[in-house]
């Protein structure tokens, strides 16, 4: 036991008498550990995010538009054909097993006016079940009820972003706004949300019963979306599927046509951006790890010309009573400091670069503790694997041999 | 052979102590080099007993050194026996032999071979560091054998830092610090002035007169292998000469009778 703890101090001192060249072989490691760290915090950010954002959304949630994608690109407008019916919306919630609540959507962009104050927003007609769906509360006031909705009332709920441009610090709840010259009362503030996927401002609305804007702001009588929540996120490529054959046998498409609707499953989407983004990671990843591994063939070279030149120092050794045994662990025990060292500083350097790509790029990182204990145990293997062959050679050595050596 | 054996018996030894510490008989070695085979021992056989001093000579090329070499353990021949301290040496293990390097033999060589960059105390301590000992008692023999051959106020010196008489001090001081039974050294005023030279036999009479142990010195100037007991000659690697000191010089009277060189 004696004999391993000297033999590592020993290893640790033959490192400090060549400081140079000991901290520019441990530079490949801590490049490599480093860019593994950053590369895949980057990724794991993303990844993150995404999740966060869909989930945020409503993860179950399902948009049927009008118009449709086929595979000759864009047909039709999503949303500019008048196809989707509330009938069409109140057949769903009434029909599909899997869907659990339906809202229409209608949505146009308008300005509207709070005493001297102006904002051009976009205001959205939804029914009842918007806060449900789109998992959305309130902060202060209410929702409109189904007697605002059936009577097509001017009330309205505003999002964080409009309230703080028209409002400043004034509590909205109660007041009065016009929106294109018509007076609306406000009953209620919607919770920040943020950005959505797509990096718009989702606070920048105004939400208000679909009747009223059907009727009193953009006068039709069609809506340009549903809404759709599934009774739970596994459900709702089922829903998907009852939707669309709903939807279908309602419009009367026949069986050669495509549809003239878009259903799309956010759901899906979730899937695809996190498969896309977790490429994107092990790409990253990888490459990151190429330099790791050089910076492992950097330690082997350097051990190996270490045992060469200390071709001597090991006859000595062996001469006094070393085993081979004693010298293989002790070159063994060099290069994995080596590894671990760099490992432990790369560590240092990868997390800190995260922080400073996040603050400077704006681009979410997330270090996580499973990719720092990789990073560590492969530097370790790679001191192992990169000092193994050196250390052997080492302990092969003839002692005569190796006490001429020059 | 038989005839040696008598002799040998029959040589006045240190009072107290007459079994063998190395006996070799019949000790072939031969190196392959591509198609010549290079005989280097052919036959040696020879028993050397507790608290002998034996200085072995010859030509360059007789072998002398691969003989110590193979007594150090750090060879094996390539046939023969050859038995240290009744163990059988041709039987061990790689590991066994580093043990018994370790535990029962101490060497000096001609070029020193002490560990650059390193204190004296460091080098002296190596042999303890594969022994398994504790730093502090590691501390506290180094310091003993530093002080054995006369350098204790050195222990921090680096090689580079000391004269060749220094570092050969050193150098025997690493090879006693596990208290071995037999010191051999190759040369080891090879490199060294004459006054030089005699100080380190001082070093060597004072171990086997008072400490008793068993040296084996090989050496190239008749002078030097006057102060053993006893010399062997080699000539292609047969044992051509075998006899007692007649006139054994003494290195402190030696030191004493010397000049002081003053500048
Ligand atoms: N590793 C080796 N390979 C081949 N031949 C060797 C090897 N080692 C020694 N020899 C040969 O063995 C013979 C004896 O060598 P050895 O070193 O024992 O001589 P020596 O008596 O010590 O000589 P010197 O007085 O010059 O030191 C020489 O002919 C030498 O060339
Ligand atoms: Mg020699």
């Amino acid at each position: 036991m004696i004999i391993f703890f000297t033999i590592i101090r020993v290893a640790f001192q033959a490192l400090g008498r060549n400081k140079l060249r000991s901290t520019l072989t441990m530079l490949g490691i801590i490049i490599g550990v480093s860019a593994v760290i950053a590369m895949v915090s980057i990724g794991q950010g993303a990844q993150a995010t995404i999740s966060q954002q869909i989930a945020n959304a409503g993860s179950n949630m399902l948009f049927v538009s009008a118009g449709s994608w086929n595979q000759g690109g864009f047909r039709s407008g999503a949303g500019t054909l008048s196809t989707l019916t509330v009938e069409d919306a109140l057949a769903i919630q009434r029909e599909c097993s899997a869907v659990r609540l339906v809202s229409p959507l209608v949505r146009t962009s308008v300005p509207v006016v709070f005493g001297n104050q102006n904002w051009m927003t976009s205001i959205q007609g939804v029914n009842t079940n918007f806060p449900a769906i789109r998992l959305w509360e309130l902060e202060g006031g209410s929702f409109f009820t189904e007697q605002d909705e059936a009577s097509a009332q001017r009330v309205c709920v505003l999002g964080k972003t409009v309230v703080e441009n028209l409002f400043g610090g004034q509590d909205p709840v109660g007041q009065e706004i016009r929106i294109r010259n018509s007076p609306w009362r406000v009953i209620g503030v919607l919770k920040a949300k943020g950005q959505s996927g797509m990096g718009q401002d989702q606070d920048d609305t105004i939400v208000a019963p679909y009747t009223t804007v059907q009727k009193k702001v953009l006068g039709i009588t069609y809506i340009h979306s549903i809404m759709v929540s599934a009774i739970s996120q596994a459900a709702s490529s089922v829903a998907e599927q009852q939707i669309t054959g709903l939807l279908r046998q309602r419009h009367r498409i026949p069986a050669s046509e495509d549809n003239d609707f878009m259903v799309r499953n956010l759901s899906d989407l979730a899937e695809l951006a996190n498969s896309a983004n977790r490429v994107m990671t092990m790409l990253l990843g990888s490459i990151a790890f190429v330099s790791l591994i050089v910076g492992g063939i950097g330690v082997m070279n350097i051990m190996l010309v270490s045992v060469t030149e200390r071709t001597r120092e090991i006859g000595i050794r062996m001469s006094v009573g070393a085993t081979g045994g004693d010298i293989q662990f002790q070159f063994l025990t060099e290069a994995v400091v080596l590894a671990v060292f760099g490992g432990v500083f790369g560590i240092g350097i990868g997390v800190l670069s995260s922080h400073g790509i996040s603050t400077s790029l704006g681009w979410p990182t997330l270090v996580s503790t499973s990719a720092i204990g990789m990073a560590f145990s492969f530097a370790g293997a790679i001191g192992i694997a990169a000092g193994w062959y050196p250390a052997l050679k080492a302990s092969r050595l003839d002692p005569i041999e190796a006490l001429r050596y020059e | 052979m038989k005839a040696d054996l008598k002799e040998a018996l029959e040589r006045p030894a240190s009072p107290g102590d007459l079994q063998p510490v190395i006996q070799a008989s019949n000790l072939h070695k031969y190196y392959d080099t591509g198609t010549v085979r290079v005989h280097a021992l052919r036959g040696i056989s020879i028993e050397i007993r507790k608290g002998e001093f034996v200085a072995i000579m010859g030509a360059s090329g007789s072998g002398k050194s691969t003989f110590m070499n193979i007594v150090g353990c750090l060879d094996k021949p390539s046939e023969g026996t050859y038995f240290l301290e009744g163990t059988d040496v041709s039987r061990l293990s790689r590991i066994e032999l580093a043990r018994l390097r370790n535990e029962r033999l101490g060497f000096v060589f001609q070029a020193f071979n002490l560990l650059n960059r390193t204190t004296a105390m460091e080098n002296v301590e190596l042999p303890l560091i594969y022994a398994g000992v504790r730093a502090k008692e590691r501390h506290r023999r180094s310091l003993e054998a530093l002080a054995r051959v006369g350098l204790s106020e050195r222990a921090d010196h680096i090689p580079s830092q000391l004269s060749g008489g220094q570092q050969q001090r050193v150098a025997i001081a690493r090879s006693l610090v596990n208290h071995p039974s037999i010191l051999l050294a190759d040369e080891p005023t090879g490199n060294l002035d004459s006054r030089t030279s005699v100080e380190i036999m001082q070093v060597f009479q004072e171990l086997n007169e008072k400490e008793k142990l068993t040296i084996i010195l090989v050496t190239h100037e008749y002078d030097i292998a006057e102060y053993a007991r006893r010399t062997i000659t080699f000539r292609d690697g047969r044992i051509v000469k075998d006899q007692p000191v007649a006139k054994r010089r003494v290195a402190s009277e030696v030191i004493a009778s010397l000049p002081l060189l003053e500048d």
